[in-house]
Protein backbone atom coordinates (compact mmCIF):
# COMPACT_ATOMS: atom_id res chain seq x y z
CA UNK A 1 0.00 0.00 0.00
CA UNK A 2 1.20 3.55 -0.60
CA UNK A 3 -0.69 5.30 2.18
CA UNK A 4 -2.65 7.42 0.17
CA UNK A 5 -4.16 10.10 2.87
CA UNK A 6 -8.12 9.09 3.62
CA UNK A 7 -9.11 12.08 1.54
CA UNK A 8 -7.95 10.05 -1.40
CA UNK A 9 -10.87 10.15 -4.12
CA UNK A 10 -9.47 6.94 -5.10
CA UNK A 11 -9.64 4.84 -1.59
CA UNK A 12 -12.92 6.61 -1.17
CA UNK A 13 -14.37 5.14 -4.59
CA UNK A 14 -12.16 1.79 -3.73
CA UNK A 15 -13.70 1.16 -0.15
CA UNK A 16 -17.14 2.19 -1.53
CA UNK A 17 -17.12 -0.23 -3.94
CA UNK A 18 -15.65 -2.79 -1.91
CA UNK A 19 -18.28 -2.26 1.07
CA UNK A 20 -21.03 -2.28 -1.84
CA UNK A 21 -19.12 -5.63 -3.27
CA UNK A 22 -16.98 -7.75 -1.51
CA UNK A 23 -14.85 -10.10 -3.73
CA UNK A 24 -16.71 -13.13 -2.12
CA UNK A 25 -20.20 -11.58 -3.19
CA UNK A 26 -18.91 -10.81 -6.38
CA UNK A 27 -18.08 -13.63 -7.58
CA UNK A 28 -19.46 -16.43 -5.02
CA UNK A 29 -18.26 -20.23 -4.58
CA UNK A 30 -21.92 -20.64 -2.97
CA UNK A 31 -25.53 -19.85 -3.43
CA UNK A 32 -29.14 -20.39 -1.81
CA UNK A 33 -30.34 -23.68 -1.96
CA UNK A 34 -33.65 -22.49 -3.30
CA UNK A 35 -31.84 -21.78 -6.92
CA UNK A 36 -33.25 -24.70 -7.90
CA UNK A 37 -34.82 -24.47 -11.16
CA UNK A 38 -34.10 -24.57 -14.74
CA UNK A 39 -35.38 -20.58 -15.34
CA UNK A 40 -32.55 -19.66 -13.48
CA UNK A 41 -30.42 -20.46 -16.61
CA UNK A 42 -31.86 -17.79 -18.78
CA UNK A 43 -30.53 -15.20 -17.12
CA UNK A 44 -26.89 -16.45 -18.10
CA UNK A 45 -27.82 -17.71 -21.46
CA UNK A 46 -29.17 -14.27 -22.13
CA UNK A 47 -25.33 -12.84 -21.38
CA UNK A 48 -23.89 -15.92 -23.04
CA UNK A 49 -26.03 -14.59 -26.07
CA UNK A 50 -25.19 -11.03 -25.79
CA UNK A 51 -20.80 -12.28 -25.61
CA UNK A 52 -21.58 -14.45 -28.49
CA UNK A 53 -23.42 -11.65 -30.51
CA UNK A 54 -20.06 -8.70 -29.90
CA UNK A 55 -17.98 -11.76 -30.60
CA UNK A 56 -19.65 -12.47 -33.96
CA UNK A 57 -20.31 -8.63 -34.16
CA UNK A 58 -16.93 -7.60 -33.94
CA UNK A 59 -15.33 -10.20 -36.57
CA UNK A 60 -18.08 -8.20 -39.16
CA UNK A 61 -16.92 -4.66 -38.03
CA UNK A 62 -13.34 -5.80 -38.69
CA UNK A 63 -14.33 -6.86 -42.16
CA UNK A 64 -16.57 -3.86 -42.83
CA UNK A 65 -19.97 -3.72 -43.50
CA UNK A 66 -20.16 -5.25 -47.26
CA UNK A 67 -17.94 -8.31 -46.50
CA UNK A 68 -20.66 -10.38 -45.37
CA UNK A 69 -22.60 -9.79 -48.77
CA UNK A 70 -19.64 -11.54 -51.56
CA UNK A 71 -17.74 -14.02 -48.51
CA UNK A 72 -18.65 -17.16 -47.72
CA UNK A 73 -16.96 -17.12 -44.34
CA UNK A 74 -18.58 -13.43 -43.98
CA UNK A 75 -22.22 -14.97 -44.73
CA UNK A 76 -21.51 -17.70 -41.96
CA UNK A 77 -20.28 -14.61 -39.13
CA UNK A 78 -23.41 -12.97 -40.19
CA UNK A 79 -25.81 -15.60 -40.19
CA UNK A 80 -24.12 -16.18 -36.17
CA UNK A 81 -24.76 -13.25 -35.48
CA UNK A 82 -28.37 -13.51 -36.47
CA UNK A 83 -29.08 -16.20 -34.80
CA UNK A 84 -27.20 -15.11 -31.59
CA UNK A 85 -29.63 -12.13 -31.85
CA UNK A 86 -32.60 -14.32 -32.28
CA UNK A 87 -31.45 -16.43 -29.32
CA UNK A 88 -30.43 -13.29 -26.98
CA UNK A 89 -34.39 -12.13 -26.76
CA UNK A 90 -35.79 -15.38 -26.58
CA UNK A 91 -33.56 -16.40 -23.42
CA UNK A 92 -34.19 -12.73 -22.55
CA UNK A 93 -37.87 -13.17 -22.86
CA UNK A 94 -38.27 -15.78 -20.86
CA UNK A 95 -35.68 -14.52 -17.98
CA UNK A 96 -38.05 -11.74 -18.15
CA UNK A 97 -41.27 -13.45 -17.78
CA UNK A 98 -39.29 -15.71 -15.18
CA UNK A 99 -38.37 -13.07 -12.96
CA UNK A 100 -41.93 -11.50 -12.89
CA UNK A 101 -43.35 -14.66 -11.56
CA UNK A 102 -41.32 -14.69 -9.18
CA UNK A 103 -42.01 -10.84 -8.42
CA UNK A 104 -38.16 -10.45 -8.38
CA UNK A 105 -38.32 -6.87 -7.33
CA UNK A 106 -39.10 -8.14 -3.45
CA UNK A 107 -36.61 -7.28 -1.33
CA UNK A 108 -35.41 -4.32 -2.24
CA UNK A 109 -34.79 -4.98 -5.56
CA UNK A 110 -36.82 -3.10 -7.68
CA UNK A 111 -33.39 -1.79 -9.27
CA UNK A 112 -32.53 -5.03 -10.58
CA UNK A 113 -35.83 -5.03 -12.25
CA UNK A 114 -35.97 -1.56 -13.92
CA UNK A 115 -32.22 -2.19 -15.24
CA UNK A 116 -32.82 -5.76 -16.93
CA UNK A 117 -36.29 -3.51 -18.31
CA UNK A 118 -34.53 -0.77 -19.90
CA UNK A 119 -32.01 -3.14 -20.89
CA UNK A 120 -34.68 -4.96 -22.89
CA UNK A 121 -36.20 -1.77 -24.54
CA UNK A 122 -32.46 -0.51 -25.37
CA UNK A 123 -31.96 -3.76 -26.80
CA UNK A 124 -34.95 -3.06 -29.22
CA UNK A 125 -33.30 -0.36 -31.26
CA UNK A 126 -30.22 -2.01 -30.96
CA UNK A 127 -31.26 -4.57 -33.22
CA UNK A 128 -33.10 -2.38 -35.25
CA UNK A 129 -30.05 -0.11 -36.22
CA UNK A 130 -28.71 -3.92 -37.28
CA UNK A 131 -31.38 -4.42 -39.15
CA UNK A 132 -31.22 -1.28 -41.07
CA UNK A 133 -27.78 -1.65 -41.65
CA UNK A 134 -27.37 -5.04 -43.91
CA UNK A 135 -27.66 -3.17 -47.10
CA UNK A 136 -29.89 -5.64 -48.41
CA UNK A 137 -33.43 -5.66 -49.72
CA UNK A 138 -34.53 -5.83 -45.58
CA UNK A 139 -32.71 -2.89 -44.66
CA UNK A 140 -34.38 -0.93 -48.03
CA UNK A 141 -37.84 -2.22 -46.90
CA UNK A 142 -37.52 -1.93 -42.60
CA UNK A 143 -36.13 1.12 -42.90
CA UNK A 144 -38.31 3.32 -45.36
CA UNK A 145 -41.04 1.32 -43.26
CA UNK A 146 -39.73 2.47 -39.53
CA UNK A 147 -38.75 6.16 -40.38
CA UNK A 148 -42.44 6.92 -40.47
CA UNK A 149 -43.29 5.46 -36.42
CA UNK A 150 -40.18 7.60 -35.31
CA UNK A 151 -40.72 10.90 -37.54
CA UNK A 152 -44.49 10.70 -35.96
CA UNK A 153 -42.71 11.38 -32.68
CA UNK A 154 -40.20 13.36 -33.87
CA UNK A 155 -37.12 11.12 -33.13
CA UNK A 156 -36.36 10.96 -36.88
CA UNK A 157 -35.15 14.56 -37.09
CA UNK A 158 -31.99 13.40 -34.98
CA UNK A 159 -32.17 9.26 -35.59
CA UNK A 160 -32.68 8.63 -39.75
CA UNK A 161 -33.03 5.16 -40.05
CA UNK A 162 -32.62 5.84 -44.08
CA UNK A 163 -29.06 7.37 -43.35
CA UNK A 164 -27.14 4.05 -43.41
CA UNK A 165 -23.55 5.69 -41.96
CA UNK A 166 -25.48 7.47 -39.06
CA UNK A 167 -27.54 3.33 -38.33
CA UNK A 168 -24.27 1.69 -38.28
CA UNK A 169 -22.49 3.88 -36.18
CA UNK A 170 -25.44 2.97 -33.88
CA UNK A 171 -25.41 -0.40 -34.49
CA UNK A 172 -21.37 -1.07 -33.77
CA UNK A 173 -20.76 1.00 -31.23
CA UNK A 174 -22.86 3.46 -29.39
CA UNK A 175 -25.92 1.46 -28.72
CA UNK A 176 -24.14 -1.67 -27.65
CA UNK A 177 -22.19 0.21 -25.22
CA UNK A 178 -25.35 1.39 -23.72
CA UNK A 179 -26.34 -2.40 -23.76
CA UNK A 180 -23.49 -3.87 -21.61
CA UNK A 181 -23.48 -0.77 -19.40
CA UNK A 182 -26.92 -1.66 -18.49
CA UNK A 183 -26.48 -5.31 -18.60
CA UNK A 184 -23.26 -4.59 -16.03
CA UNK A 185 -25.26 -2.47 -13.83
CA UNK A 186 -27.80 -5.33 -13.71
CA UNK A 187 -25.78 -8.00 -12.68
CA UNK A 188 -23.92 -5.93 -10.19
CA UNK A 189 -27.28 -5.33 -8.41
CA UNK A 190 -28.26 -9.11 -8.09
CA UNK A 191 -24.50 -9.55 -6.99
CA UNK A 192 -25.06 -6.95 -4.38
CA UNK A 193 -28.52 -7.76 -3.44
CA UNK A 194 -28.97 -11.95 -3.79
CA UNK A 195 -31.03 -14.06 -5.99
CA UNK A 196 -34.78 -12.88 -4.78
CA UNK A 197 -36.05 -15.72 -1.83
CA UNK A 198 -39.41 -17.90 -2.49
CA UNK A 199 -42.41 -15.86 -1.83
CA UNK A 200 -44.57 -15.85 1.21
CA UNK A 201 -41.87 -17.37 3.21
CA UNK A 202 -41.13 -14.81 5.72
CA UNK A 203 -39.10 -16.33 8.75
CA UNK A 204 -40.65 -20.01 8.41
CA UNK A 205 -37.66 -20.28 5.51
CA UNK A 206 -35.32 -17.43 6.60
CA UNK A 207 -34.81 -19.56 10.01
CA UNK A 208 -34.09 -22.92 7.94
CA UNK A 209 -30.44 -23.62 9.39
CA UNK A 210 -27.59 -23.75 7.00
CA UNK A 211 -26.72 -27.15 5.74
CA UNK A 212 -23.54 -28.04 3.72
CA UNK A 213 -22.12 -24.78 1.40
CA UNK A 214 -20.36 -22.05 2.37
CA UNK A 215 -22.06 -19.82 5.37
CA UNK A 216 -24.38 -16.89 4.17
CA UNK A 217 -21.53 -14.20 4.43
CA UNK A 218 -20.20 -15.34 1.17
CA UNK A 219 -22.81 -16.20 -0.58
CA UNK A 220 -24.20 -14.49 -3.73
CA UNK A 221 -26.00 -14.18 -6.54
CA UNK A 222 -27.21 -16.92 -9.07
CA UNK A 223 -28.80 -14.93 -12.07
CA UNK B 1 -46.48 1.23 3.07
CA UNK B 2 -47.13 3.43 0.05
CA UNK B 3 -48.01 3.60 -3.32
CA UNK B 4 -44.46 3.63 -4.39
CA UNK B 5 -43.24 1.24 -1.32
CA UNK B 6 -45.50 -1.32 -1.25
CA UNK B 7 -45.40 -3.40 2.20
CA UNK B 8 -42.65 -5.79 1.71
CA UNK B 9 -42.05 -8.75 3.84
CA UNK B 10 -39.47 -10.38 1.94
CA UNK B 11 -36.28 -11.07 4.41
CA UNK B 12 -32.99 -11.99 3.82
CA UNK B 13 -32.21 -15.57 3.13
CA UNK B 14 -30.24 -16.80 5.79
CA UNK B 15 -31.18 -20.59 5.27
CA UNK B 16 -28.99 -23.54 3.48
CA UNK B 17 -26.55 -23.08 0.71
CA UNK B 18 -25.07 -25.22 -1.58
CA UNK B 19 -21.77 -24.65 -3.80
CA UNK B 20 -22.18 -22.86 -6.63
CA UNK B 21 -19.06 -22.13 -9.60
CA UNK B 22 -20.44 -19.06 -11.47
CA UNK B 23 -17.28 -18.39 -13.65
CA UNK B 24 -17.96 -22.32 -14.82
CA UNK B 25 -21.20 -21.94 -15.19
CA UNK B 26 -20.41 -19.05 -17.37
CA UNK B 27 -18.09 -20.73 -19.63
CA UNK B 28 -20.89 -23.23 -20.14
CA UNK B 29 -23.29 -21.48 -20.82
CA UNK B 30 -21.24 -19.04 -23.91
CA UNK B 31 -20.24 -22.45 -25.06
CA UNK B 32 -23.49 -23.66 -25.90
CA UNK B 33 -24.85 -20.77 -27.42
CA UNK B 34 -22.41 -20.15 -29.75
CA UNK B 35 -23.08 -24.40 -30.15
CA UNK B 36 -26.75 -23.36 -30.97
CA UNK B 37 -26.07 -20.14 -33.04
CA UNK B 38 -23.69 -22.38 -35.29
CA UNK B 39 -26.32 -25.11 -35.49
CA UNK B 40 -29.17 -22.53 -36.87
CA UNK B 41 -26.59 -21.27 -38.91
CA UNK B 42 -25.56 -24.58 -40.59
CA UNK B 43 -29.33 -25.49 -40.51
CA UNK B 44 -31.16 -22.29 -42.25
CA UNK B 45 -28.20 -19.74 -42.84
CA UNK B 46 -29.62 -16.43 -42.82
CA UNK B 47 -31.46 -14.16 -45.58
CA UNK B 48 -29.87 -11.97 -47.63
CA UNK B 49 -31.94 -10.28 -51.12
CA UNK B 50 -30.09 -7.76 -53.07
CA UNK B 51 -31.09 -4.53 -52.51
CA UNK B 52 -33.19 -3.08 -55.70
CA UNK B 53 -31.93 -0.03 -57.28
CA UNK B 54 -33.39 3.12 -59.13
CA UNK B 55 -31.87 1.27 -62.69
CA UNK B 56 -33.57 -2.08 -61.74
CA UNK B 57 -37.36 0.12 -60.98
CA UNK B 58 -36.75 1.99 -64.15
CA UNK B 59 -35.87 -0.78 -66.29
CA UNK B 60 -38.81 -3.59 -64.82
CA UNK B 61 -41.50 -0.39 -64.00
CA UNK B 62 -40.73 2.60 -66.39
CA UNK B 63 -44.37 3.73 -66.63
CA UNK B 64 -44.32 3.37 -62.16
CA UNK B 65 -41.15 5.48 -62.12
CA UNK B 66 -42.17 7.83 -64.94
CA UNK B 67 -45.48 8.29 -62.98
CA UNK B 68 -43.72 8.86 -59.55
CA UNK B 69 -41.27 11.36 -61.30
CA UNK B 70 -43.91 13.36 -62.64
CA UNK B 71 -45.53 13.26 -58.70
CA UNK B 72 -42.05 14.46 -57.46
CA UNK B 73 -41.91 17.24 -59.68
CA UNK B 74 -45.81 18.53 -59.71
CA UNK B 75 -45.35 17.85 -55.93
CA UNK B 76 -48.19 15.59 -54.78
CA UNK B 77 -45.88 12.12 -54.09
CA UNK B 78 -45.92 10.77 -50.62
CA UNK B 79 -42.32 12.91 -49.81
CA UNK B 80 -43.24 15.74 -51.23
CA UNK B 81 -46.29 16.19 -49.18
CA UNK B 82 -44.79 14.25 -46.07
CA UNK B 83 -43.75 17.55 -44.00
CA UNK B 84 -41.31 17.05 -41.32
CA UNK B 85 -38.66 15.88 -41.06
CA UNK B 86 -38.35 16.35 -45.30
CA UNK B 87 -40.34 19.63 -45.71
CA UNK B 88 -42.84 22.08 -44.89
CA UNK B 89 -45.66 21.09 -47.49
CA UNK B 90 -47.38 19.06 -44.57
CA UNK B 91 -48.31 19.25 -41.40
CA UNK B 92 -47.00 15.88 -40.26
CA UNK B 93 -49.04 13.67 -37.89
CA UNK B 94 -50.03 14.92 -34.16
CA UNK B 95 -52.22 13.05 -31.66
CA UNK B 96 -54.55 15.20 -30.11
CA UNK B 97 -52.37 18.53 -29.16
CA UNK B 98 -49.04 16.71 -29.36
CA UNK B 99 -47.70 17.74 -32.27
CA UNK B 100 -44.13 16.35 -32.14
CA UNK B 101 -43.61 15.53 -35.74
CA UNK B 102 -43.61 19.58 -36.35
CA UNK B 103 -42.24 20.86 -33.37
CA UNK B 104 -38.50 19.19 -34.52
CA UNK B 105 -38.91 20.64 -37.90
CA UNK B 106 -37.21 20.11 -40.92
CA UNK B 107 -33.76 18.38 -40.33
CA UNK B 108 -33.43 16.21 -43.80
CA UNK B 109 -34.62 18.61 -46.12
CA UNK B 110 -35.91 17.23 -49.66
CA UNK B 111 -37.52 19.83 -52.16
CA UNK B 112 -38.67 16.65 -54.87
CA UNK B 113 -38.59 18.88 -57.81
CA UNK B 114 -35.56 19.56 -57.56
CA UNK B 115 -33.86 16.90 -56.01
CA UNK B 116 -34.94 13.96 -57.97
CA UNK B 117 -35.77 15.60 -61.26
CA UNK B 118 -33.94 19.32 -62.38
CA UNK B 119 -30.38 19.12 -60.55
CA UNK B 120 -29.86 15.09 -61.55
CA UNK B 121 -31.24 16.16 -65.46
CA UNK B 122 -28.62 19.14 -65.37
CA UNK B 123 -25.83 17.01 -64.85
CA UNK B 124 -26.61 15.53 -68.36
CA UNK B 125 -24.03 17.38 -70.93
CA UNK B 126 -24.91 17.56 -74.47
CA UNK B 127 -28.41 17.64 -75.13
CA UNK B 128 -29.61 20.52 -76.57
CA UNK B 129 -33.22 19.92 -76.73
CA UNK B 130 -33.10 18.98 -72.66
CA UNK B 131 -31.25 21.96 -72.26
CA UNK B 132 -34.10 23.97 -74.00
CA UNK B 133 -36.92 21.88 -72.01
CA UNK B 134 -34.90 22.50 -68.29
CA UNK B 135 -34.71 26.18 -69.69
CA UNK B 136 -38.40 26.67 -70.74
CA UNK B 137 -39.20 25.20 -67.42
CA UNK B 138 -37.31 27.03 -65.07
CA UNK B 139 -38.54 30.33 -66.74
CA UNK B 140 -42.36 29.49 -66.38
CA UNK B 141 -44.47 30.50 -63.70
CA UNK B 142 -44.38 28.11 -60.87
CA UNK B 143 -48.14 27.73 -60.97
CA UNK B 144 -47.59 26.63 -65.13
CA UNK B 145 -45.16 24.31 -63.76
CA UNK B 146 -47.62 22.41 -61.83
CA UNK B 147 -50.15 23.06 -64.44
CA UNK B 148 -47.41 20.64 -66.44
CA UNK B 149 -46.66 18.12 -64.28
CA UNK B 150 -50.43 17.26 -63.45
CA UNK B 151 -51.16 17.18 -66.91
CA UNK B 152 -48.02 14.73 -67.57
CA UNK B 153 -48.92 12.49 -64.50
CA UNK B 154 -52.72 12.16 -64.78
CA UNK B 155 -52.58 9.64 -67.77
CA UNK B 156 -49.84 7.81 -65.64
CA UNK B 157 -52.19 7.71 -62.48
CA UNK B 158 -55.25 6.75 -64.85
CA UNK B 159 -53.07 3.72 -66.21
CA UNK B 160 -52.49 2.90 -62.74
CA UNK B 161 -55.32 2.97 -60.95
CA UNK B 162 -56.81 0.63 -63.83
CA UNK B 163 -53.68 -1.91 -63.06
CA UNK B 164 -55.03 -1.80 -59.92
CA UNK B 165 -58.36 -2.43 -60.45
CA UNK B 166 -57.65 -4.80 -63.15
CA UNK B 167 -59.32 -2.95 -65.94
CA UNK B 168 -57.61 -2.91 -69.24
CA UNK B 169 -54.98 0.37 -69.73
CA UNK B 170 -56.06 3.52 -71.12
CA UNK B 171 -54.42 3.90 -74.73
CA UNK B 172 -52.45 7.16 -73.44
CA UNK B 173 -49.22 5.54 -72.09
CA UNK B 174 -47.22 3.16 -73.71
CA UNK B 175 -44.08 1.14 -73.65
CA UNK B 176 -41.76 0.91 -76.65
CA UNK B 177 -40.70 -3.00 -75.51
CA UNK B 178 -37.29 -2.47 -77.35
CA UNK B 179 -36.19 0.92 -75.81
CA UNK B 180 -37.98 0.72 -72.57
CA UNK B 181 -39.39 4.43 -72.81
CA UNK B 182 -42.84 5.75 -71.94
CA UNK B 183 -45.00 7.25 -74.39
CA UNK B 184 -47.70 9.65 -72.87
CA UNK B 185 -50.30 11.48 -74.67
CA UNK B 186 -51.55 14.47 -72.64
CA UNK B 187 -52.05 18.16 -73.81
CA UNK B 188 -50.62 21.17 -71.77
CA UNK B 189 -47.51 19.22 -71.04
CA UNK B 190 -44.85 21.81 -71.77
CA UNK B 191 -41.42 20.45 -71.28
CA UNK B 192 -42.24 17.99 -69.37
CA UNK B 193 -42.25 14.77 -71.60
CA UNK B 194 -38.98 15.78 -73.04
CA UNK B 195 -37.92 15.78 -69.27
CA UNK B 196 -38.79 12.75 -68.54
CA UNK B 197 -37.81 10.92 -70.88
CA UNK B 198 -34.09 12.40 -70.39
CA UNK B 199 -34.59 11.50 -66.36
CA UNK B 200 -35.89 7.81 -67.78
CA UNK B 201 -32.79 7.14 -69.54
CA UNK B 202 -30.43 8.30 -67.16
CA UNK B 203 -32.67 6.34 -64.59
CA UNK B 204 -32.08 3.16 -66.83
CA UNK B 205 -28.43 3.98 -67.76
CA UNK B 206 -27.67 3.64 -63.58
CA UNK B 207 -26.80 7.43 -63.22
CA UNK B 208 -29.47 8.82 -60.87
CA UNK B 209 -28.66 5.61 -58.55
CA UNK B 210 -25.31 7.70 -58.19
CA UNK B 211 -26.58 11.46 -58.55
CA UNK B 212 -29.03 11.17 -55.81
CA UNK B 213 -26.15 10.02 -53.84
CA UNK B 214 -23.12 12.33 -54.23
CA UNK B 215 -25.04 15.83 -55.02
CA UNK B 216 -23.07 16.76 -51.95
CA UNK B 217 -19.92 14.88 -51.34
CA UNK B 218 -17.95 12.32 -52.70
CA UNK B 219 -17.95 10.21 -49.88
CA UNK B 220 -21.33 9.00 -49.07
CA UNK B 221 -23.11 7.13 -46.35
CA UNK B 222 -27.07 8.61 -46.18
CA UNK B 223 -29.63 7.04 -48.58
CA UNK B 224 -32.19 8.84 -47.44
CA UNK B 225 -33.16 10.84 -51.14
CA UNK B 226 -33.12 7.68 -53.14
CA UNK B 227 -34.63 5.34 -50.71
CA UNK B 228 -37.62 7.48 -50.12
CA UNK B 229 -37.89 8.09 -53.84
CA UNK B 230 -38.19 4.14 -54.19
CA UNK B 231 -40.59 4.36 -51.55
CA UNK B 232 -42.43 6.86 -53.46
CA UNK B 233 -42.35 3.67 -56.41
CA UNK B 234 -43.69 0.57 -56.60
CA UNK B 235 -40.87 -1.71 -56.56
CA UNK B 236 -40.44 -2.07 -53.20
CA UNK B 237 -43.94 -2.38 -52.07
CA UNK B 238 -44.28 -5.30 -55.11
CA UNK B 239 -41.20 -7.02 -53.87
CA UNK B 240 -42.30 -6.56 -50.04
CA UNK B 241 -45.92 -7.76 -50.87
CA UNK B 242 -44.12 -10.97 -52.94
CA UNK B 243 -42.42 -11.47 -49.70
CA UNK B 244 -45.46 -10.75 -47.02
CA UNK B 245 -43.89 -8.16 -45.48
CA UNK B 246 -46.58 -5.65 -45.75
CA UNK B 247 -47.76 -3.12 -43.04
CA UNK B 248 -51.64 -5.12 -43.13
CA UNK B 249 -48.89 -8.76 -42.25
CA UNK B 250 -47.17 -7.08 -39.37
CA UNK B 251 -45.01 -5.31 -40.98
CA UNK B 252 -41.21 -4.67 -40.78
CA UNK B 253 -40.72 -7.05 -37.72
CA UNK B 254 -40.54 -9.51 -40.57
CA UNK B 255 -38.13 -10.37 -43.09
CA UNK B 256 -37.38 -11.88 -46.06
CA UNK B 257 -38.13 -15.86 -46.53
CA UNK B 258 -39.38 -17.73 -43.61
CA UNK B 259 -36.42 -16.19 -40.96
CA UNK B 260 -38.35 -14.80 -37.94
CA UNK B 261 -37.06 -11.60 -37.91
CA UNK B 262 -37.60 -8.62 -35.26
CA UNK B 263 -40.45 -11.07 -33.65
CA UNK B 264 -40.02 -9.03 -30.16
CA UNK B 265 -41.71 -6.32 -32.16
CA UNK B 266 -44.86 -8.15 -31.98
CA UNK B 267 -46.81 -5.69 -30.02
CA UNK B 268 -45.64 -2.88 -32.07
CA UNK B 269 -47.14 -4.17 -35.54
CA UNK B 270 -50.47 -5.40 -33.53
CA UNK B 271 -51.54 -2.06 -32.82
CA UNK B 272 -51.74 -2.01 -36.85
CA UNK B 273 -53.37 -4.90 -36.98
CA UNK B 274 -56.68 -3.23 -35.11
CA UNK B 275 -58.54 -0.02 -35.06
CA UNK B 276 -58.44 2.61 -33.83
CA UNK B 277 -54.99 2.74 -35.23
CA UNK B 278 -55.48 0.80 -38.20
CA UNK B 279 -57.34 3.19 -40.22
CA UNK B 280 -56.18 6.25 -38.39
CA UNK B 281 -54.13 8.90 -40.67
CA UNK B 282 -52.25 9.36 -37.18
CA UNK B 283 -51.46 5.85 -36.74
CA UNK B 284 -47.79 6.26 -36.54
CA UNK B 285 -47.99 8.47 -33.27
CA UNK B 286 -50.82 6.98 -31.86
CA UNK B 287 -48.78 3.32 -32.10
CA UNK B 288 -45.38 5.01 -30.73
CA UNK B 289 -47.40 6.79 -27.48
CA UNK B 290 -49.19 3.81 -26.86
CA UNK B 291 -45.69 1.49 -26.90
CA UNK B 292 -44.49 4.41 -24.92
CA UNK B 293 -46.55 4.24 -21.96
CA UNK B 294 -46.47 0.30 -22.41
CA UNK B 295 -42.98 0.36 -21.85
CA UNK B 296 -42.82 3.13 -19.01
CA UNK B 297 -45.56 0.61 -17.70
CA UNK B 298 -42.71 -2.31 -18.50
CA UNK B 299 -40.16 -0.65 -16.51
CA UNK B 300 -42.33 0.52 -13.89
CA UNK B 301 -44.05 -2.93 -13.02
CA UNK B 302 -42.79 -3.13 -9.51
CA UNK B 303 -44.55 0.15 -8.24
CA UNK B 304 -48.04 -0.46 -10.30
CA UNK B 305 -50.41 -1.64 -7.71
CA UNK B 306 -52.10 -4.72 -9.17
CA UNK B 307 -49.81 -5.84 -11.72
CA UNK B 308 -46.65 -6.17 -8.50
CA UNK B 309 -49.60 -8.04 -6.92
CA UNK B 310 -50.33 -10.60 -9.77
CA UNK B 311 -47.08 -12.98 -9.39
CA UNK B 312 -48.63 -13.74 -5.25
CA UNK B 313 -51.97 -14.25 -6.46
CA UNK B 314 -51.49 -16.70 -9.62
CA UNK B 315 -48.65 -18.86 -7.76
CA UNK B 316 -46.59 -19.77 -10.77
CA UNK B 317 -44.04 -19.31 -8.15
CA UNK B 318 -44.93 -22.26 -6.82
CA UNK B 319 -44.04 -24.24 -9.49
CA UNK B 320 -40.49 -22.36 -10.04
CA UNK B 321 -39.21 -22.61 -6.34
CA UNK B 322 -41.22 -26.19 -6.38
CA UNK B 323 -38.60 -28.21 -4.90
CA UNK B 324 -37.60 -25.88 -1.88
CA UNK B 325 -41.38 -26.04 -0.89
CA UNK B 326 -41.35 -29.61 -1.11
CA UNK B 327 -37.56 -29.71 1.19
CA UNK B 328 -39.43 -27.88 4.02
CA UNK B 329 -42.24 -29.03 4.16
CA UNK B 330 -41.48 -32.02 6.20
CA UNK B 331 -39.95 -29.52 8.58
CA UNK B 332 -42.85 -27.31 9.00
CA UNK B 333 -45.02 -29.92 9.63
CA UNK B 334 -43.12 -31.16 12.80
Amino acid sequence: MSGAPESSWTVKVREKAVEALPPEKLLPDGQPTYVASWIYMFGVASIASLVVIIASGSILALKGPAWWHYTGVGHFFNSIHMWAVELFFFVMVVHLWGKYWMAAWRGGRSRVWVTGAITFLVAVPTALTGYVSQQNFDAQWISTQAKDGLNAVGVGAFFNVTNFGQMYSYHVLLLPIAVVVLVSAHVLLVRRHGVVPPIEVGARLASVPAADGPPPATAGAGS
Amino acid sequence: MSLLRPKDDTRPWTGSYQPYDLVKEACIAVGVIALLAIVLTVLFSSPDDKPSTIAQWSRQMPVDFVKTAATELDGTSGTATYGPPYNHNGEGQHAAFIHLQKWLGVSHPINTADDYVIRPLETIPDDPALQRALAEYDAAPEKTQKAWGQAYAKPLEEDAEAEEEGKPPPKTVTVNSTTGMVSVQASGTGPVPTMMTSLLSLAQSGGLDGSLLTSRQFFQTDYTKPLLFMADGGLLDQRAEEQHLGGDEWGMMNETGSYPGQAWLWLYAFWYQIEPFKNSENADILVMLAMGVLSLAFIAIPFIPGVRDLPRKIPIYKLIWREHYRAIKPRSNA
